[in-house]
């Protein structure tokens, strides 16, 4: 098809804004908020200055939007070292240690500030029942940083109230920002509804971060801004494979729908290099309406079995042949190795797989009423029952409105459980992100660290959260902490680099004409046919979006094939992704709102291309029960122990894969 | 709709230029339709049923059904968010009400002073490992033994 220009012949042309700042930071989500909030002390008094800029609105974006019932990396009275142990288990041995340690050291502090601002932390009472974070302050429970219990529902997990944990760390982070706006005189400094698409590497100095552009979803208006670092933290990415649910359930990702896989391709649009992009995250979660199970495992001690009442965890039948497939590595029983359980069952017809919600409260309220006798017991089994509608209320209230539609109370019976669909991330329980430097005090390879911690391999581009790749397990608390790290060490890098200037090989107006490409291609072509949705002469969004899903779960090891893909799969597949990346040229766009959707699903196609080019070349399945490739259906330790690391040419198309060595620093 | 606005209560946020709504969706897609001045979900199937529309709506115009393709009619969820706290009301399809109350935060809105109490930042430590409160606060970061 012929190439489409925009001119600004059809579509209005934007005002295009310029900011000049020192550090950017992208995303408004919990790294981008630790990010402003640690910079703000280092920059201010040097005179440098900072710039964050959102998609959405700080106080309610990013993964916590909505809130959270738990954080799930604190440290506490546990060793960093021990972390990394269950990390690397979890994450079938292959972390950057060195990065997953340093988290661990750095995190806490940031759990600290929460409580500290005000975010609601569940302390244990004197009885061993578990006190609200407005009860533990009621009975004068001293706060975590001076020595309180939290409450754990795991090793590394502690109980909050956390329907305002995102307003609350962003009331701090701009207040930080305003702090360093005012000292160092800039007009405005916090940009919401900004959605940044393109990252610019420099005119002059080669290999260097420069600028980044995006436009207002909200007025007719692009903005640039050049700055000497960018601490990218833009989230992973979600509905890149088609979801089960098929019409507005669409929306009930698991993740949050908005996090549309900008993250990574912001980051190799500058060529930075990416790591194990063949990971990804397959949650089991309660059917559709993807509410958390960690709660009802880790607290409430419920068990999870098929529908003959058998745990599928401990069939030794079922076990041996994991073994037999993917050794030792079954035996730690991760969450990719559970979820490979669960499928096997369900694929023997021994579905629906059951969350056994009803008899875990029946076991509780037994040893309660043994414990303290009929009429106590009953007090704390409300508050108990409470404490599981909170888990959903905080986090996925979406899948407490299932339960009241089907007529669902969780100790009266149990819930049906469910492997969703894939997703890429680095914060969670996965780690698909970019190859950063390391801190350089903890016994790494001299390769792993290139003097700033969190930077990428393109000089003055830090990486953080969903992003940050090798090292999963941070969760909000984690990337809080993550941001903090990157912007400090972006502070330094500025200071190392004062005489720098960020030139662009771009004028403003080739920018504006790229950004709004999908707008004139819509006015150019609407009047063609007597409806504008039905038009061959571009693509909307939305079946972009729907051509990528499509092709994703076929060919790439989605829901339907059972998480099963091949090389001739992949192959295949790839070749139908270069073509819908041809389409995307021609996008079209009848409003703001569309343009960013055309954007997001560019974004989206990069993220899954990365996926798939990397579960190609590494030759196993690392990750039963997230994927597999079934020309090689095993774990390959002697081959493929390794990271796979990759680099995407934006300008020719090219990847170049390799193997880098993964080397265990903890033992 | 997820998220759907009740005609009757809502007023448009009295003209302002943009709604409560359409300011705080995470998702960009609450809209106002300036003619009747009421606002309504664009894209119910991005929706992510994460409520803060409903949370923020100064009308309590809005409220979420839940996501048809696999939830019955009848049930829903409904939040009322004060200033430290969060009053839930579950209506079952059946008829079974639940209400709960959840703590949303310790201190009043707007008063976090980001660093009241807290050291500076050491600028000849910035290459070394830890947070400037961790330095400021003289603890030693540990190291992989």
């Amino acid at each position: 098809m012929e190439k489409e220009t925009c001119t600004f012949s059809y579509c209005q042309k934007p005002e295009v804004v310029e900011v000049e700042t020192d550090l950017l930071i992208i995303g408004g989500g919990m790294s981008a908020c630790g990010a402003a909030f640690e910079a703000t002390r280092w920059a201010t008094p040097q005179g440098i200055r900072i710039t964050m800029v959102d998609k959405a609105a700080t106080d309610r974006s990013g993964a916590v939007a909505m809130g959270l019932s738990a954080i799930n990396t604190y440290m506490g009275e546990n060793d960093p070292a021990d972390y990394v142990r269950y990390v690397r288990g979890d994450l079938m041995g292959i972390i950057r240690e060195d990065l997953v340690y340093d988290l661990g050291r750095h995190v806490d502090d940031s759990v600290h500030l929460f409580e500290e601002w005000g975010l609601p932390i569940w302390k244990k009472g004197d009885d061993g029942f578990s006190l609200d974070g407005f009860q533990a302050k009621d009975a004068g429970k001293p706060m975590l940083k001076d020595g309180g219990t939290p409450v754990r529902s795991g090793r590394w997990q502690i109980m909050i109230n956390g329907e305002s944990y995102k307003v609350i760390v962003a009331e701090a982070a701009k207040k930080a920002l305003e702090i360093n706006r005012q000292a160092t005189g800039m007009e405005q400094n916090h940009f919401e509804r900004v959605f940044i698409v393109k990252l610019f590497k420099d005119a002059n100095v080669e290999n260097r971060v420069a600028a980044a552009a995006g436009f207002s979803v909200r007025e007719n208006k692009i903005y640039i801004f050049r700055a000497k670092a960018i601490c990218l933290g833009a989230g992973g990415a979600v509905n890149v494979f088609r979801p089960r649910s098929s019409e507005e359930g669409k929306g009930r990702a698991w993740y949050p729908v908005w996090n549309s896989g900008s993250g990574y391709a912001l980051g190799m649009q500058v060529g930075a290099e990416l790591t194990m992009m063949e990971n990804r995250f397959v949650p089991a979660r309660f059917k559709d309406g993807y509410g958390p199970v960690g709660a009802w495992f880790l607290f409430f001690k419920a068990k999870a079995t098929n529908s003959l009442g058998e745990d599928y965890c401990a069939n030794q039948e079922a076990i041996a042949e994991a073994k037999a497939k993917y050794g030792d590595y079954v035996d730690k029983m991760g969450t990719a190795i559970r979820n490979h359980l669960m499928m096997r069952d369900m694929k023997l017809g021994k579905g629906p797989i059951i969350m056994r919600t009803h008899e875990a409260m029946q076991a509780i309220n037994k040893e309660f009423v043994e414990k303290l006798g009929e009429k106590e017991a009953k007090k704390k089994i409300k508050h108990l029952e409470a404490e599981a509608w909170e888990d959903f209320l905080d986090m996925c209230i979406g899948q407490a409105g299932l339960w009241a539609c089907e007529n669902v109370e969780p100790d009266k019976q149990p819930s049906e459980i469910m492997p969703t669909e894939p997703y890429l991330l680095g914060s969670h329980a996965g780690c698909a992100g970019f190859w950063v430097s390391g801190p350089n005090d903890l016994g790494a390879p001299a390769e792993w660290h290139w003097g700033y911690n969190r930077m990428s391999t393109v000089d003055g581009l830090f990486m953080m959260g969903d992003i940050c790749g090798a090292s999963g397990h941070k969760f909000s608390s984690g990337s809080h902490a993550e941001g903090r790290i990157a912007a400090k060490n972006a502070v330094a890098f500025i200071l190392d680099h004062k005489d720098f200037t960020p030139t662009l090989n771009k004028s403003a107006d080739e920018i504006a004409a790229e950004l709004y490409l999908p707008c004139e291609i819509y006015e150019k072509y609407k009047n063609a046919t007597t409806d504008p949705a039905m038009n061959p002469n571009y693509i909307k969004p939305k079946l972009l979006q729907a051509r990528l899903q499509k092709i994703a779960d076929e060919y790439f090891g989605g829901c339907s094939t059972w998480y099963m893909t091949s090389k001739t799969m992949l192959e295949e597949g790839l070749r139908k992704l270069e073509v819908l990346k041809e389409d995307s040229a021609r996008l079209a766009a009848a409003d703001l709102h569309e343009l960013m959707r055309c954007w997001e699903n560019y974004h989206r196609i990069l993220s899954v291309e990365a996926h798939a080019r990397h579960i190609l070349f590494r030759e196993e399945s690392r990750y039963p029960g997230y994927y597999y490739r079934g020309d090689h259906d095993r774990i390959d330790d002697e081959n493929w122990k390794c990271f796979v690391n990759s680099k995407y040419d934006v300008e020719t198309g090219q990847w170049e894969v390799k193997k880098v060595p993964y080397v265990q620093l903890v033992d | 709709m997820p998220s759907y606005v009740i005609t009757e209560k809502c007023d448009g946020c009295k003209g302002q230029e943009r709604t409560a709504c359409m300011y705080i969706c995470p998702n960009d897609l609450m809209k106002l339709d300036r003619d009747r001045m009421k606002a309504w979900n664009q894209e119910p199937d991005q929706c992510w049923e994460c409520y803060n529309c409903v949370k923020i709506c100064p009308q309590q115009a809005i409220e979420i059904r839940g996501y048809q393709d696999f939830n019955p009619l009848g049930g829903n969820v409904i939040p009322l968010r004060g200033t430290d706290a969060i009053m839930w009301t579950i209506k079952f399809r059946n008829g079974t009400l639940k209400r709960f109350k959840f703590p949303i935060r310790t201190t009043a809105e707007g008063s976090i002073d980001p660093y009241a109490g807290k050291p500076e930042a050491d600028i000849s430590r910035i290459k070394e490992p830890g947070h400037f409160t961790q330095q400021g606060a003289g603890v030693t970061m540990p190291t992989i033994k």
